[in-house]
């Protein structure tokens, strides 16, 4: 047979006695995964602790496998020299091997540059910036969730198609509003729509968005889109309420996850139209997920970019044990590049893959937020109006620029 | 249609409208800012987080008690002045007499560890808070379309402010607290608890406050975060009508939410600097403010 | 090292000894970042400490080097030293504006003024191209120091940041010691005295406030090429904010005090980043408890228990 002498006398030793047993167990390889978010800030809700929660539930999910999995947290506080700063340790210092998370495309993209650098792999699941798998694409880095280019698709283009005809734009005068907006205005005009006007805001610095709006309003267009996220459409949605903007247009948010949508109440966000690739109810395996996930997130239900983390997480440990450990460790390129060729399948995204260039293709859905009388339970919040397929919902990469795909 | 500077009328009438409903809360914020310089010496950072706590206390006061709308008016404001005078007795004495720069420094933490407390507890989404049945529903101005509760709030603002005002000018507690602010060792000499007026002071100040709070929680997101967005603008519009003079940071309040509405259609990205544009504008040719006495 | 003696001799050298073992003790990023901002803290310290002036608007400085040194090394492939030089020269070039018009006012309105300058700048920044909004210019080459010694690797950077920070350290010690410096301190205790001194007590802030901004600036550039990433968040408000507080954390007025202070206020940031949300309350709270129990900050109480000048 071939067992070696030194199987042998090892399976001896550990029948033995329960300690080399327990040596081995403790000297088993260990993976770090480093949930990088915003803990204290506007995007607490859509990352922070229920990011942690779909991480840790990934692993839970994923078993032991012989090799254990621990999780480290951190705040960017939406600032990227913070984030880099705290990224360069965990993967220098604290033998962090994947980052995840990462809400705010100005941190996300500074924090691809480390992974880079430093070799270390690299899931970016919550912020938007298509230029992660564009100009700023590397081999480290995938882009799980969403991007600007897909929700400008979904959102601007089925709008059109459904007769909103004519936009104008409430935009956040930041890198992030600018690239949602033109990405959107693209294809509102693509689909034979018009842009009749824009404002660009001062961000973070506004709370009130009523001058703005009556802007808009006075522009006859059909429908306001919002290029914003977080408190500040929030804000613009509930003000749309007030002055009654809502009843003469259509409004498309950007930007919207459900946590925002929670925050705002059914009252006033509904008739809201909006993309995410993720909704908890969905279907069995979704439910199944969320299901799963509430014990370690009771008051905040995962919306895509959590979602995402959990997708994320539990096919990077896929990736992880089909190379094993030790490899796995040694290169962060390596193990990105095993994720692109195995297939995806999980409970929250069900069965999708990893394009070359970084970036995960899963169907874009376009929902609708009920009314009250139309939400039956907790949460219960989307009606789904359209999907895009995976396919056509990110940009193509011989469009995008992505210096992987040339090689 | 009637064209000013290349904008239709009307739509400029509209935003003098909306600048004069964002100048009533700087009117209210500066007030309360005002009056708690004028007698701690104190620049309160946390005047924005005691906003966002008098907000968070009319949701709370509905969904913890089922007290509505109107008596969160009247409730809110005490509650969270009373929790003014707290950290006036527990912080802020301890330091009276110092260099102002201390006072700034507390309550910058004090804003922080509020804002974390809150943010802690509701996440960073915020909560939503309705509009009073009464006040619902919108008023066609010929203009524009005004929402009820916003006419509601440039009345409330006006008849507060003027409120405010007529005690410190008119009354003997007014009387009182001027005197003190000018010199508070005779005050304390002729017989008159000058500490127990300065806690009543800070607290009237947090509750005017939260009454700004308590007005804006219909109609803003109410967020953990609301009240730092407001801070700096309300600074400059302290300073800009003079520090520690209350008619001018009620209507420096006022014209700054104006300024900043006309900002908004010609120049939109330039709203939340225009106030500091004036605000050195004004230092450098009027250094007391527009309504300062130079000391 | 002229004019050091005694205790603070003592304590730079325990300075120094720190400096040299730290990289292989610490994350040498994280010192690296500490000694930055220790930089930008010495500067504000020589206004706030030594002139008793209040500015609000360091940020500017330090954000406008970050993206000018920023701009040197990776647009026009500038060395390290250039790009720095460049973050100092347009530092003290705004500062030299910024100053002109806040130090003719007093307390509360100067420090006003430079808020709202510091504003205006900020809003340049986010305005204009070559800062790519808040994405900000990234990733920085480090170069090469002197043209010949590469600072990819964190390592070698440090002894670099290392050698930068303890000559701005001992200048500064110098502008401290000098004529000029005592004529500062005589503003401070007295501004009419120094008048009637004959002193153009003006020119000599104007001047206080123009290396302030140098120092800042130059911190600014460091810092982006430890991180490798000039953004916004460099020019915002809270930056201004922090600055102050490594100060006064430290101890103002003391020659030490703001190394401390940033390192203090770059530990926080670093190493309770993995306490969430509660990040904001634990700093408030320290905040707090300076003020009330240890207003001469670290460094301040240190020196009156030991009764020694630090």
């Amino acid at each position: 047979m071939g067992i070696s002498r030194r199987t042998l006398i090892t399976a001896a030793a550990a029948a033995a006695t329960p300690l080399p047993r327990l040596a081995a167990r403790a000297a088993a390889p260990t993976l770090k995964i480093g949930v990088l978010s915003d803990m204290s800030g506007p995007y607490r809700d859509i990352g922070g602790p229920t990011a942690v929660a779909c991480v840790q539930q990934a692993i839970a999910d994923f078993g032991d496998k012989g090799w254990t999995v621990d999780v480290v947290s951190g705040d960017h506080q939406n600032k990227p020299d913070v984030g880099t700063a705290i990224v360069a340790r965990w993967y220098d210092r604290e033998g962090v091997d994947l980052v995840i998370d990462c809400p705010n495309s100005a941190v996300g993209l500074a924090v691809a540059n480390v992974a880079k650098e430093k070799n270390k792999a690299y899931i970016n699941s919550n912020s938007a910036s298509s230029l992660l798998t564009g100009k700023d694409c590397n081999a480290n880095t995938i882009h799980w969730t969403y991007d600007t280019y897909m929700l400008g698709k979904s959102t601007g283009g089925a709008m059109v198609k459904a007769g909103g005809k004519t936009w104008f734009f409430i935009t956040a005068d930041y890198t992030f509003g600018h690239l949602l907006r033109d990405q959107t205005a693209m294809f509102v005009k693509a689909e034979g729509g018009k842009v009749l006007g824009n404002v660009n805001y001062p961000f973070p610095q506004t709370t009130d968005f009523s001058s703005y709006l009556v802007q808009a309003q006075a522009s006859g267009a059909q429908v306001l889109g919002l290029a914003n996220a977080g408190k500040d459409t929030v804000n613009s949605v509930k003000q749309a309420h007030e002055f009654g903007v809502n009843k003469k247009m259509r409004i498309a948010g950007l930007l919207v996850f459900l946590n925002d949508v929670h925050g705002m109440g059914l009252e006033i966000a509904q008739g809201l139209i909006l993309t995410e690739s993720f909704y908890w109810d969905m279907n069995d395996r979704t439910r199944a997920f969320t299901k799963r996930v509430l014990p370690r997130t009771p008051n905040n239900y995962p919306s895509m970019g959590q979602a995402g983390d959990y997708s994320g997480t539990l096919h990077f440990l896929k990736a992880v044990h089909d190379m094993g450990v030790p490899a796995a460790k040694k290169s962060g390129a390596d193990i990105i590049a095993r994720m692109k060729k195995i297939p995806t399948d999980d409970d929250a995204y069900g069965k999708a893959y990893i394009r070359e260039d970084g970036r995960f293709m899963c169907p874009a859905y376009l929902f609708r937020v009920k009314t009250p009388a139309e939400s039956k339970k907790p949460w219960d919040y989307y009606t789904l109006l359209g999907t895009t397929p995976a396919a056509e919902a990110f940009m193509s990469p011989k469009v995008e620029g992505c210096p992987l795909m040339k090689a | 249609m009637m064209m000013i500077f290349g904008k239709p009328a009307p739509l400029l009438f509209g935003q003098l409208l909306l600048g004069i409903v964002n100048g009533s809360f700087y009117a209210m914020l500066s007030l309360g800012l005002a009056v708690i310089f004028g007698i701690l010496n104190i620049i309160n950072f946390a005047h924005g987080a005691l906003f966002m706590v008098g907000a968070f206390s009319a949701y709370l006061l509905l969904h913890w008690f089922g007290i509505g709308y109107w008596p969160a008016l009247v409730l809110g404001p005490l509650a969270v002045g009373l929790f003014g005078a707290a950290i006036e007795r527990v912080l802020l004495r301890p330091i009276r007499g110092l260099d102002p720069l201390y006072g700034l420094l507390l309550t910058f933490g004090l804003a922080e560890v509020l804002e974390g407390v809150f943010t802690n507890r509701f996440g960073s989404s915020g909560v939503t808070y309705s509009v009073p049945r009464l006040l619902r529903g919108t008023r066609d101005l010929g203009f524009m379309y005004l929402p009820n509760y916003h006419a509601f709030v440039v009345v409330a603002a006006i008849v507060v402010c003027l409120a405010t005002w007529l005690v410190i000018e008119k009354t003997r507690l007014g009387a009182v607290l001027r005197a003190a602010t000018e010199n508070p060792a005779i005050v304390q000499a002729l017989g008159i608890d000058v500490p127990r007026l300065v806690t009543l002071t800070f607290a009237g100040g947090v509750a005017l406050a939260a009454l700004a709070g308590v007005l804006a929680a219909p109609m803003y997101s109410v967020n953990p975060g609301m009240g730092s967005s407001y801070i700096s603008i309300v600074f400059a519009v302290v300073v800009i009508g003079g520090m520690g003079s209350i008619g001018g940071a009620v209507f420096t309040g006022f014209l700054l939410g104006v300024v900043e509405g006309f900002t908004k259609v010609f120049y939109p990205p330039g709203a939340a600097t225009v106030a500091f544009v004036v605000m050195v504008l004004v230092l450098l040719l009027r250094p007391a403010g527009l309504f300062g006495r130079s000391r | 090292m002229a004019g050091l003696a005694g205790a603070r001799l003592a304590a730079f050298l325990i300075l120094l000894a720190l400096i040299v073992a730290a990289p292989f003790v610490v994350y040498p990023v994280f010192v690296m970042q500490a000694m930055s901002f220790a930089l930008v803290a010495l500067g504000f310290n020589l206004l706030l400490g030594y002139v008793g002036l209040l500015s609000l608007g360091h940020a500017a400085f330090f954000g406008l080097g970050a993206y000018v040194g920023a701009f040197c090394a990776k647009s026009l492939g500038s060395g390290p030293e250039l790009a720095i030089l460049a973050g100092t020269a347009s530092g003290a070039a705004v500062g030299l504006v910024v100053g002109f018009l806040a130090i003719r006012r007093q307390g509360i309105y100067f420090a006003m003024i430079t808020l709202a300058l510091a504003e205006m700048v900020r809003f340049f920044c986010l305005e204009a191209p070559f800062t790519h909004g808040e994405d900000g210019i990234q990733p920085i080459p480090r170069g090469r120091a002197l043209g010949a010694l590469a600072l990819h690797h964190d390592f070698a950077m440090y002894w670099f940041v290392a050698v930068a920070f303890v000559l701005g350290f001992l200048l500064l010690y110098r502008i401290i010691h000098s004529p000029f410096g005592q004529v500062l301190k005589a503003i401070r205790e007295s501004e009419t005295r120094a008048i009637s001194l004959g002193y153009r007590v003006e020119s000599y802030k104007l001047l206080a406030f123009v290396l302030s901004a140098g120092f800042a600036g130059a911190g600014g550039a460091l810092e982006a090429l430890v991180t490798r990433i000039a953004t916004l968040s460099g020019v915002d408000a809270a930056m201004s904010a922090q600055i102050v507080l490594m100060v006064l954390l430290g101890g103002m007025g003391t020659v030490f005090g703001p190394v401390v202070g940033a390192l203090i206020v770059v530990a926080m940031q670093t190493y309770l980043a993995t306490l969430g949300s509660w990040v904001s309350v634990i700093q408030g709270g320290i905040f707090i408890v300076c003020v009330l129990a240890f207003r001469r900050g670290v460094v301040g109480e240190i020196a009156a228990r030991l009764r020694l000048a630090l």
